[in-house]
């Protein structure tokens, strides 16, 4: 038997900010992961610390791009005349890089994501939304609970498992873990990657261990949504995929 | 009954988006920030607005210590003055003028500063150098993703701009290299403390392939405003959009 609260048509429909920010976010993020992954083909090296660049080592490298691995570099120099002196080199390779719309489209999808997220952070608190549906409750949280609410996510779906009014016990923590953890967490370390910001704000810099630690904490910031992106979609399809998206933009 | 609220969830939305209407709307009453026909550019200009209404503009960028040097490499221009030597951009044109003055080991380099300033002229290197100068160990943050970390020796651009004497009427630097590249900084980022006109790296003369026998390092801004090269410097009131090909003239993140 699964735990299930009384199911009432009205508990049910997404409020109208609920599904324009859902939206408004959907069609940022995929703006944000498309340009994001631009930005990665031009420099697909990852490090960690403060600096990180060809002439350093890696801690790995995204074989996405013809900028991967690429050799093409001249005679290095050193800087001092000791043996373990840092170097500086010039490529001799031509580049991939389309930066210069990348960076602007990822900017601006950042704003609408940012503002919306903001709105919706500050909505979620105040009408209760957050405590109400995505906080899960010290009474959910049983290993039985949580091993039924697993197991149905890979058994067929039925009709009376999907009108429920509530989230389960998994949905509850994703949803809360995307909302409150994995975006705050790609806008902050986004903007870590500005020299301007953290001129103002050092502390972002002592949060994310340095800038680079930053750039890679928010590749895998966006991995991790990707991933929840398609489990996502694959839930929405597998519970009906008609009458989700209704629910999710006409709210009935 | 109907229920009276204080304040109510439309009054808050209409009030949020006045005084955000209200934040932009500074940026236009100063003229600025510059804008663009294109849709992409919205988020530049706001990024702008955001940043210059929200951020103390003249908060310097973290200082590293010595150890912290790290490896550098050269991109873009690597040297003007050789056909051989234009690192990834095959489209840079060769600049005699500069090839000349790289082979006398830059004797005869002069800066002209020119535009809205009182005393236009051209500084030598010597008396730049005579400048107070300031040393700072700095990241070079790149717009492709990487950063480096050297140290900079240079004059600050604000004593060189009050030496020629600015106008009033001045709103942007406009810096002109030798590669034929230019980039246009506002003034709070022409007067940041830390922006200056470097002409060494890692205690010595800064190499060639860095921008010798001067570079512009604005440390606030992406590695892309830092112009290497450089041969003059325009004090306008005009924004010239350096955005011709694609790249944005404020992305600031």
């Amino acid at each position: 038997m699964r735990a299930r609260y009384p199911s009432t048509l009205d508990t049910m429909r997404h409020k109208g900010w609920v599904r324009a920010s859902h939206w408004i976010v959907t069609v940022s993020f995929f703006a944000l992961a498309f340009s994001g992954a631009e930005i990665l083909m031009v420099h697909p090296r990852l490090y960690w610390g403060d600096t990180g660049n060809d002439l350093t080592p890696a801690l790995f490298e995204v074989p996405i791009s013809r900028n991967y691995q690429h050799g093409g570099w001249e005679k290095t120099a050193r800087f001092f005349n000791t043996p373990s002196s840092p170097v500086s080199a010039s490529r001799t390779y031509d580049i991939f890089n389309k930066n210069g719309w990348g960076r602007s489209l990822h900017f601006l999808a950042a704003w609408f994501l940012v503002v919306t997220g903001a709105g919706y952070l500050l909505a979620g608190l105040f009408t209760g939304h957050f405590k109400d549906r995505l906080w899960p409750r010290s009474r959910e949280f049983r290993l039985h609970l949580f091993w039924q609410d697993l197991l149905d996510h890979f058994r067929p779906l039925n009709q009376a498992a999907t009108q429920s009014p509530h989230y389960g016990l998994l949905q509850k923590c994703t949803y809360f873990g995307v909302v409150a953890f994995l975006l705050p967490l790609a806008a902050l370390t986004g903007l870590t990657m500005s020299p301007a910001i953290t001129a103002a704000h050092p502390f972002l810099l002592k949060l994310f261990a340095g800038a680079q630690s930053a750039r890679t904490l928010h590749f895998f910031a966006s991995v991790a949504l990707l991933l929840f992106l398609l489990v996502h979609v694959v839930m929405v399809i597998r519970s009906g995929f008609k009458r989700q998206m209704r629910g999710m933009t006409l709210g009935k | 009954m109907k229920k009276t609220h204080l304040i109510t969830r439309r009054k808050a939305i209409i009030t949020g988006l006045t005084s955000l209407g209200g934040l932009l709307l500074t940026g236009c009453v100063k003229k600025g920030p510059p804008t663009y026909g294109n849709i992409l550019r919205m988020g530049d200009a706001l990024t702008y607005a955001a940043q210059r209404t929200l951020l103390p503009g003249q908060a310097l960028a973290k200082e590293y210590e010595r150890s912290a040097i790290s490896s550098f490499p050269a991109t873009g221009t690597t040297n003007p003055g050789s056909l051989i030597h234009r690192g990834d951009n095959p489209n840079i044109p060769y600049s005699e003028a500069y090839a000349h003055l790289h082979s006398g080991a830059f004797t005869g380099w002069g800066l002209s500063i020119e535009g809205r300033v009182a005393r236009p002229k051209a500084y030598s290197l010597a008396e730049l150098k005579r400048f107070p100068s300031r040393t700072q160990i700095t990241r070079h943050t790149c717009e492709e993703g990487w950063t480096a970390i050297a140290e900079w020796t240079g004059v600050p651009l604000s004593l060189v701009l009050q030496n020629a004497g600015i106008m009033p009427s001045a709103r942007f630097v406009n810096c002109y290299a030798y590669d034929g590249y230019m980039e246009s900084i506002d003034l709070l980022d022409a007067f940041h403390p830390q922006t200056i006109l470097a002409y060494g790296m890692n205690g010595q003369d800064l190499p060639t392939q860095h921008g010798a026998p001067m570079r512009l390092r604005v440390e606030n801004q992406i590695g892309y405003k830092s112009v290497k090269f450089l041969q003059r410097i325009v004090v306008t009131d005009e924004f010239v959009d350096t955005g011709d090909s694609g790249w944005a003239w404020y992305v600031g993140i």
